[in-house]
């Protein structure tokens, strides 16, 4: 293999490191979110909100860590005031997503202004190849914490989904509202949490691109990453396995244009960009099936009727 | 998007009281919203009250910069003019239930089609031959790509919503991809841009106004959607599947037909605005177009309830915050995000009195009988 | 931002409109009792430590003028919104002066501005006024970044050990390629085989591909990177992480780089601000065309980091003086990266083509299209 193609490959695995985390949990909250039969479209506007307070957090406190929880905090609130308008009837999930993400936003906007200037203590990164002696290597492989509490998370996830009762509740909330009605579950008690959390992991997402990837905060910091992984939800049809996979594909896709370009390939890098939203388009038509509910889509969706 | 479904009038007494009954039930339409804004607006004074500035001066700000002359209405309308027909892009579709978020992407795709198609032209069309087959050009090109959408969710089962933001993005690759190579005039040295149709193209504004016809054009397709989907066999099918597809399917009605058709006439429409973009503002595609006039209309349609006619109200009312937003800022101090934030407020105040409907008993006058 | 600052900032407003209506003179002149009004509308946020910051703290120096009252609007987009702010600067807070930093913002927006408002002076922050094609109360004013990046690459090729330089560019745009190629320039001074590695990102300001592009940049060789996008923070911070030596772009970054900073391109708009605010005290017009770089003080290098060796100080510090004395950085004949001669003979630092520039010089790897 030449070296520039090496070069190449490591920047992927690197940027797939690097950049995946804020997919992972975005994907992970709007994951459990849907799987309990709502879709927050919102999770742009958390992941946005999430980044602002994480890094006031970690300035005012000095601590990252403390930055984290309040991110989780945010958008626990964020989510779960989607939760709340939700279960008023008649009012459309969707719609409400879209009014928050403009809330949120806004609400980051407003107050992080003081913040985008002065520098927050940021998370640190474990070297897990330096040994290597090799630079590029070691640095494509300095990881954050949070990549691996994504991963168990996923892992987690898919395996509560499919054996603990809380997963079942969840489940069949999401496929069936009478019938979780008739087990005597509290739909919309159950969707509020649902949403509540999935916020509470975008906004960790969120604190992951203020404190350790970019790294610093200010106002065009997620161009539309929360979006993005609204739609690798999707992609990774309601897996949370699948959605970590996803991510990571998403996050190799976006490092292959700044990569080809290092090694002198400078063709059409607008489309190199726009590969993971090209990407994710062909393989929704690829897998899309006609009036046939996709596999693993929860029935009560508002997207799937 | 049930929102559509029209009640069953209840069984009227007598004439009068029938239309009694019929105002108290149109009545709901503006009350309801106007006690939102009005919450709206009270949260947003505790907030601004919380951080110690005066609501008094925000809100009289917003007037002046917004309302309050006649220079702060054609700033207001300016703004507004993109905003109808963006969020018609949104509120079409939805008539048949379709969430569309792309009109973003179709807007700027139409502005540079409608750019691209001059180019040979100039100087040998005169202006209003330019100027029809440039917007042609620009809606044409909108209806493609939503339509692209809605063409996906018929055969594929793709999510409209999530596909059309993804075009979305896709379009703006697309369209920097040919401003800032092949297509562009070496001319447009530090802003890359394609060729200018030049001033003696450009359309012009509603005499007496620095208002572009864009605003008018807006409000008349307004009215003829209204018109359409509201008192013609196609709207009403349009409806029917918006409601229930499985019935309309039932019913036989073309509901792949239908939801292509929505999608193109949508679209349509976000191209449509970035024709005026281009032949009112710019003079050429450049990066300008992409100026989130899309996702603002998203905001506008969910607030007027996908209603054509209400939409027109709703983009002045968001042309008059944006507009009254500079002000604010360079008097009160407050960053450019209150602008932002008095939308959410607004929004999500809005969307949450959708659960009123139908159930202040009020408005519900025949039905205590 | 106290309460207390607020109403006393609303209580000047209400003189400072007051004073407008009654002044005289090119700009109405200054007394005590009508301040002048200087409207600035900025592209971005003010605090973005880039290209808005640096005209931000140039306007802090006009602030300091007594009488001269500034207003300003951040995040203003390139679309009828700038046509809309200036209006409503002008109409609202009777602005006598607009200054316009963005380079999108001169046409049409400025141009149609300043022919509807005869009596307001316009200045736009890039050299494209002519007095041939604009209304004589516009004006551009720039200052010639490239002399700083050239002195730049002087310093970068006396400490870069791995020879390759790497620069994290928006657009292939005359302007940023012009900074590109004096990076260059400057480094092959010292070290002839240097190189300079040029990513493009394809928008001003996209944080997570900005650190994308550092990283690849870095991961091909480069012991040095540089940025020329509207916020260099993230480009900065992340090469520092990695312990790559930085430029810096725009504004002062060395405060982001205690380790790895040699020093960095900065505007001075102060020095142009200050003189518009003579001339408004003297009751002066203000020069319609005013251009320069480190001759007349518009640019300059910031102070040197950590990184920069006695060795490249003193080079740059030479650099700097023969620059201010006219030496020219397109000296000689100079090919393109594809071999074609694109500037015959020595170049004046002023000399119209190079405002043109549509080519990276031989030496840097990369591709404008």
């Amino acid at each position: 293999m030449s070296a520039e193609l090496l070069t190449v490959l490591f920047a992927m695995i690197g940027g797939a490191i690097r950049v995946s985390t804020p997919f992972l949990f975005v994907s992970l909250g709007e994951c459990l979110t849907e799987k309990a039969g709502r879709i927050n479209l919102g999770l742009e506007g958390t992941l946005v909100l999430g980044a602002m307070v994480a890094y006031m957090t970690s300035y005012e406190t000095g601590s990252p860590w403390a930055g984290v929880a309040a991110a989780a905090a945010a958008g626990f609130l964020l989510g779960g005031l989607h939760g709340a308008l939700c279960s008023l009837p008649k009012v459309n999930d969707v719609a409400v997503g879209i009014a928050l993400m403009t809330f949120g936003t806004g609400v980051a906007f407003f107050f992080g202004k003081p913040y985008i200037q002065p520098a927050a203590p940021r998370l640190p990164g474990i070297p897990l190849a330096d040994w290597t002696g090799s630079p590029a290597l070691a640095d494509a492989l300095k990881v954050n914490p949070l990549f691996f509490v994504g991963i168990v998370l996923a892992f987690a996830m898919a395996w509560a989904f499919r054996n603990t009762r809380v997963g079942l509740v969840v489940r069949t909330t999401g496929d069936s509202a009478p019938a979780a009605r008739a087990m005597g579950i509290s739909v919309d008690g159950v969707r509020l949490l649902a949403t509540a959390a999935g916020g509470a992991l975008a906004g960790i997402g969120g604190s992951f691109l203020s404190l350790y990837y970019p790294g610093s905060w200010n106002e065009a910091l997620s161009s539309g990453q929360g979006l993005m992984a609204v739609a690798l939800v999707i992609f990774a049809r309601w897996d949370p396995v699948r959605c970590f996979v996803a991510a990571l594909l998403f996050g190799a896709a976006g490092a292959i244009g700044p990569a080809l370009q290092s090694i002198n390939i400078t063709q059409g890098y607008y489309f190199f960009n726009a590969a993971p939203y090209i990407l994710t388009l062909l393989i929704m038509v690829s897998s899309g099936r006609v009036r046939h509910a996709q596999h693993g889509m929860p029935g009560e969706l508002s997207v799937s009727k | 998007m049930t929102a559509t479904a029209e009640r069953p009038a209840a069984a009227a007494p007598s004439a009068a009281d029938d239309l009694s009954d019929r105002l108290r039930r149109a009545s709901e339409y503006f009350a309801i919203p106007l006690l939102a804004l009005v919450v709206s607006a009270l949260l947003f004074s505790a907030f601004l009250l919380a951080l110690g500035r005066s609501p008094v001066e925000f809100f009289d700000l917003m007037w002046r910069g917004g309302f309050g002359s006649a220079f702060s209405w054609q700033n207001t309308l300016q703004r507004a003019a993109p905003l109808v027909l963006t969020a018609l892009c949104v509120a079409i579709p939805a008539r048949i239930g379709l969430v569309i978020i792309g009109g973003e992407g179709a807007l700027v795709l139409g502005g540079f089609a409608a750019a691209v198609i001059a180019v040979p032209l100039l100087g040998v069309a005169p202006a209003p031959v330019l100027l029809a087959i440039m917007a042609l050009a620009a809606m044409a090109m909108g209806a493609l790509w939503i339509g692209l959408a809605g063409a996906l969710r018929h055969s594929r089962g793709v999510n409209e919503t999530i596909s059309s933001l993804l075009l979305t993005y896709i379009a703006i690759a697309v369209m920097y991809f040919f401003v800032e190579g092949a297509l562009r005039d070496p001319r447009s040295l530090n802003k890359p841009a394609t060729v200018p149709i030049g001033a003696e193209n450009m359309l012009g504004t509603i005499p007496g106004t620095d208002i572009h016809w864009g605003l008018a054009t807006g409000a008349a397709a307004a009215v003829l959607l209204q018109v359409l989907m509201s008192r013609t066999t196609f709207g009403f099918a349009a409806r029917i599947t918006g409601g229930n597809p499985r019935a309309a399917r039932a019913q036989g009605l073309p509901v792949g037909t239908l939801t292509i058709a929505c999608a193109m006439i949508a679209g349509a429409c976000a191209g449509l605005a970035g024709f005026f973009e281009v032949a009112t503002v710019h003079g050429s595609a450049n990066g300008s177009l992409v100026a989130g006039y899309g996702f603002t209309g998203i905001l506008v349609s969910f607030l007027a309830r996908h209603t054509p006619l209400a939409v027109i109200p709703v983009a002045v009312l968001f042309g008059g915050i944006a507009a009254a937003g500079g002000l604010v800022q360079r008097r009160m101090g407050l960053p450019d995000a209150t602008v932002l934030l008095l939308q959410g407020f607004i929004f999500v105040v809005l969307l949450a009195s959708e659960t009123l409907y139908g159930r202040l008993a009020w408005f519900r006058g025949g039905d205590r009988a | 931002m106290t309460d207390n600052l607020i109403s006393r900032r609303t209580l000047l407003q209400g003189t400072a409109a007051a004073g407008a209506l009654a002044a005289t003179g090119p700009l109405g002149g200054l007394n005590a009792q009508a301040p002048l009004t200087v409207g600035i509308l900025y592209v971005g946020p003010r605090d973005d430590f880039g290209y808005s910051q640096a005209h931000a703290v140039g306007a802090a120096e006009l602030k300091k003028v007594p009488g001269v009252k500034v207003v300003e609007e951040e995040n203003v987009p390139e679309t009828i919104a700038v046509q809309r702010s200036m209006e409503s600067m002008i109409n609202l807070d009777g602005a006598k002066l607009i200054i316009a930093t963005s380079f999108g913002y001169f046409d049409p927006h400025m141009l149609a501005m300043a022919a509807k408002y005869p009596k307001v002076e316009f200045r736009h922050a890039v050299g494209l006024w002519d007095k041939d094609k604009h209304p004589q109360n516009a004006g551009s004013y720039f200052g010639y970044l490239d002399q700083a990046h050239y002195v730049n690459g002087i310093a970068a090729g006396l400490v870069t050990k791995s020879k390759k330089i790497g620069f994290v560019a928006a657009k292939p745009i005359p302007s940023v390629l012009r900074n590109i190629n004096a990076v260059l320039l400057g480094a092959r001074k010292n070290a002839p085989d240097a190189t300079v590695q040029v990513v493009f990102t394809g928008d001003w300001s996209v944080p997570v591909r900005e650190a994308e592009a550092t990283n690849a940049l870095i991961g091909s060789g480069c012991d040095i990177v540089t940025c020329h996008v509207d916020s260099p923070k993230v480009v900065i911070e992340t090469a520092e992480r990695r312990g790559v030596m930085t430029l810096g772009h725009n504004a002062s970054q060395a405060s982001l780089a205690p380790k790895g900073f040699i020093t960095g391109a900065e505007y001075k708009w102060s020095t142009i601000y200050k003189g518009f605010a003579d001339n408004l005290a003297k009751n002066q017009k203000l020069p319609n065309w005013v251009r320069g770089g480190y001759d007349l003080d518009f640019v300059q290098n910031t102070a040197y980091g950590a990184a920069a060796t006695d060795g490249a100080r003193r080079a740059a510090d030479a650099a700097i003086a023969e620059i201010k004395k006219g030496a020219p950085i397109f000296a000689g004949t100079i090919k393109d990266n594809k071999g074609n001669v694109v500037i015959p003979a020595t170049l004046d630092n002023y000399a119209p083509p190079l405002e043109g520039m549509n080519y990276l010089v031989e030496g840097v790897v990369g591709s404008t299209t």
